[in-house]
């Protein structure tokens, strides 16, 4: 079938990586202390546990094992990666760039372009785009973008199920051998929506309820797909994933309902299942699970999403060198399986010593 | 306050990040931590990244630790023989004392150590923890 | 080498709540200073050993304390090697009368460690470790023994019940001892069920947490004996220093500056391991004194142990050890232990330990450590 074709980009995923805590608690257990019904829960939701740091990690260390991840994978000198942005609504600090600590741990040296984002759960999907224009205009030969949180709720908040810790990141580049999944577009929905945030001092995020669906999720979410959809000429079929923001197990198979995307394109990167909502982690966790398991040839389309809000959609064709390289790493399955659970007093004693 | 200063723990970020410590120009020797003159008497070096894998030699658990790794008590800690051979002692995460055993391999992963306060900084380092 | 300790005194070793580290100290020296019935003014050179009163009373310079107390203008020197800190003041004191410079010598060591919380000791003594390497670590001193017991069962088999033999041995010492921090007797069971600190050490296998003083007057051989019929003579003296870390040592089983030191001091006194009466040790934690004993050459490598649970080291027995309670049961003042262990050595030669007296005591030997074997002090006493 005839398609638009953009100009190729050229530039592409060199290397991926993903990190997600040993620590998991069940829904179970929230409801136990939510006297909730957790069948229902579970049901509703779409989830049966979510994960959780250990009390020596935060969004620092999980950004920096899976940046070391991504390292493994691209197999290039860190020194030669000229920036580094980390978005997540967790930043161990106010004021101090997690960016900054990543590029040490990894030894990319002092010529480093470096930030931290912010925009809600698409903060690292965000500084994916920024990498991608810094790569593209050639000013850097290699860019790296992480999205990565140790989110936080409120006890008793229907946010407990599901705010989880992971993260994943991504080095981008234009050496067209080393590219594992080309980058063919990406763009962005963005609008101001009042439909969930967190005020400066404030421990815990307040969301307006059910305004945080049609209007807000939904809304840029599809509203970046169609777009995306519209602008190249694709259909649905011509994806063999498609990787949606996931808040619940729920939201993003309502979303792809209405494309008609089947199980089998989504079930790979459905990661919220069993780890739930790592917030600026999700739609990128979903992605590495994508690119831990694709073929050469596969294509993925991805939309992210962050509350205030927008959201970021992006296509990739995978290459033969993904193959070569999704064993250099643990992958997010890896991560996913290995888990230790808690109670809900554990859990409350490990979200006290996030900052 | 626990070591509030931030700046002891800045000058040892490449060791304590990236398990950075010195091979001897001389007799090829490895060390971690870097040390000023090495046993062949040379005081000429180079420095060596560590592959972040060991052995652990011996282990134990803190049930409660001083000042500021009250917190995070109880904490496994052990001594490791790097696989290129210098022993260190670390923090063993992601494990409880009956998961460990004299002889068993372990991968260095990064963590958080301890904060010097609410105000104060965020001090991070390598930990290891059992192979997976 | 042959120098007198020709005066002693100890304060009451515990939880002295009503006497400052001043006071402390000066108890100690006066005692000191009356049992060899001096005067003050005699006192011409002054050490004194001390670890934490920077850290935990914000008291540096305890030298210029110690010359003060006497109302002296002599030169006074605080000395300071954690644990050995008191053994390592002993040592300079020996230097100076071998050297020429002083006959008579006040050696003290001192510890205030109640003040504070517990919390802020345990923090206080990671300093006798390496900071940057085991301090970051959150490395305590109990972990740090622990990793060695660990690692000596694993090696040679030893048993928790035999291991546990120590700290029993060392109470039923300190009921016979007035001025131990502890007056109860404990059992095996006791030991293995008290609250874990550092598997596989419980509380009943560490040393305390104690305040107290303990001086000494040493003088050189001719004024000793013209001051003193009764002198016990310091006829060895041996130093030596290890890693700071416990990771950098060649081996978590035995302790090379106790080899290292005891085979110095040993050489200087013309003894061997077999001549050795009695010995004073470093049990901070009961592993300490199996590895004390064997470092002395008193046992062999691993059979330590076996030794302790077959009740070898009680005052009556084969190998007298730490009959004034130890660290464990007498109490662990940081900087007053390693001349505290002397005036025992002292009192035993004396014929004046009283019920715990070791019968025919000839020759003893003091073994001090700071930290986890970075620095070891071994001094041999005769009668």
């Amino acid at each position: 079938m005839e398609m638009v074709k953009e100009k190729s980009l050229g530039i592409g995923i060199v290397g991926h990586g993903a990190y997600v805590p040993q620590f998991r608690i069940k829904a179970e257990s929230i409801a136990e202390v939510q006297g909730a019904d957790a069948e229902k829960i579970k049901a509703g939701l779409g989830l049966t546990e979510k994960s959780l740091p250990a009390k020596d990690e935060d969004t620092v260390t999980i950004s920096v094992q899976a940046a070391r991840n991504a390292l493994a994978r691209a197999g290039i000198d860190p020194k030669k990666i000229g920036a580094i942005y980390v978005g997540s609504e967790s930043h161990p600090y106010a004021v101090k760039p997690t960016a900054a600590t990543v590029g040490e741990a990894i030894q990319a040296g002092f010529d480093t372009m470096a930030a931290d984002t912010e925009f809600a759960c698409k903060a690292g999907s965000a500084a994916i785009q920024m990498v991608a224009g810094l790569v593209k205009s050639e000013m850097i030969p290699y860019g790296m973008a992480i999205g990565a949180d140790t989110s936080q709720s409120s006890p008793g908040n229907a946010l407990e199920y599901s705010a989880a810790a992971g993260g994943a990141a991504f080095i981008l580049g234009r050496e067209k051998k080393e590219i594992t999944a080309e980058l063919e577009k990406t763009l962005s929905f963005t609008s101001d929506t009042p439909d969930f945030w967190r005020r400066g001092l404030q421990e815990f995020p307040e969301h307006a309820g059910r305004f945080t669906g049609e209007p807000a999720y939904f809304k840029h979410v599809l509203g970046a797909t169609n777009m995306m959809l519209e602008e190249t000429g694709y259909k649905p079929e011509d994806f063999d994933y498609a990787v949606f923001h996931m808040p619940n197990g729920k939201f993003p198979l309502q979303a792809a309902k209405k494309y008609g995307f089947t199980p089998e394109q989504m079930k790979p990167g459905l990661v919220v299942n069993r780890i739930g909502n790592t917030y600026s982690g999700s739609s990128l966790l979903g992605l590495s699970a994508v690119l831990d398991i694709a073929k050469a040839g596969e294509k993925i389309l991805v939309t992210s999403y962050g509350s205030g809000s927008g959201s970021d959609s992006f296509i990739f064709n995978c290459t033969k060198r993904l193959e070569s390289v999704q064993n250099l790493a643990k992958k997010t399955e890896d991560y996913i399986a290995r888990k230790r659970f808690v109670n809900y007093a554990i859990y409350r004693q490990h979200m006290e010593l996030i900052h | 306050m626990f070591r509030s200063t931030p700046i002891i723990r800045w000058r040892k970020y490449d060791e304590r990040y990236s398990l950075v410590g010195a091979k001897c120009a001389k007799c090829g020797m490895l060390h971690y931590p870097r040390v000023a003159l090495c046993a062949c008497d040379s005081s000429k070096f180079s420095p060596h990244k560590f592959n972040g894998e060991g052995t652990l030699i011996s282990f134990t658990d803190v049930g409660s630790g001083p000042e500021a790794f009250a917190e995070h008590s109880p904490y496994c800690l052990g001594i490791v023989q790097l696989s290129e051979g210098p022993k260190i002692t670390t923090q063993l995460s992601d494990c409880k004392l009956e998961d460990l055993s004299i002889g068993m391999k372990v991968i260095a992963t990064f963590r958080k150590f301890y904060t010097s306060g609410e105000k104060g900084a965020i001090h991070y380092g390598t930990k290891f923890t059992p192979k997976w | 080498m042959k120098i007198g300790v020709i005066g002693t005194g100890l304060t009451k070793f515990g939880e002295v709540w009503d006497k400052s580290l001043r006071e402390l100290l000066a108890e100690a020296q006066l005692k000191s200073i009356e049992e060899a019935k001096l005067s003050p003014k005699d006192i011409e050179m002054i050490f004194t050993g001390n670890m934490c009163a920077g850290a935990l009373s914000g008291q540096l310079h305890i030298g210029a304390m110690a010359s003060e107390n006497l109302n002296l203008n002599v030169p006074s020197t605080r000395v300071e090697g954690a644990c050995a800190s008191g053994a390592l003041a002993i040592r300079a004191g020996l230097q100076a009368i071998e050297s020429g410079s002083a006959k008579i010598v006040q050696v003290n060591g001192v510890e205030k460690m109640t003040d504070v919380s517990t919390d802020q000791v345990t923090t206080a003594l990671m300093g006798a470790g390496d900071e940057e390497v085991e301090g970051f670590q959150g490395a305590t001193f109990p972990a740090l023994y622990a990793l060695m017991a660990r690692a000596y069962m694993k090696e040679f088999g030893l048993t928790r019940e035999e291991l546990a033999a120590v700290p029993v041995k060392s109470h039923k010492h300190g009921c016979m001892n007035p001025i131990a921090q502890y007056q109860k007797e404990l059992s095996i069971s006791d030991v293995i069920n008290s609250s874990m600190v550092s598997d596989p050490l419980t509380l009943m296998d560490c040393s305390p947490i104690t305040d107290g003083a303990a001086s000494i007057i040493l003088a050189s051989e001719s004024v000793a004996k013209k001051l003193n019929p009764d002198a016990v003579w310091i006829v060895g003296s041996g130093q030596a220093s290890d890693t700071l870390s416990l990771s950098a040592r060649d081996s978590l089983t035995e302790m090379k500056a106790t080899r290292i030191a005891a085979d110095s001091a040993f050489k200087q006194a013309g003894i061997a391991a077999k001549d050795v009466h009695l010995a004073e040790v470093h049990d901070c934690f009961s592993i300490a004194e199996l590895l004390a004993i064997e470092g002395l050459g008193l046992a062999k490598k691993g059979e330590a142990g076996k030794h302790a649970a077959a009740g070898y080291h009680y005052f009556d027995s084969k190998m007298p050890i730490n009959t004034c309670g130890g660290l464990k049961a007498c109490g662990h003042p940081i900087g007053a232990t390693g001349v505290k262990q002397a005036v025992e050595i002292v009192h035993q030669l004396q014929n004046r330990a009283g019920k715990r007296q070791v019968k025919k005591a000839e020759t003893g030997v003091t073994q001090n450590v700071g930290g986890t074997g970075a620095t070891v002090v071994v001094n041999v006493f005769k009668r």
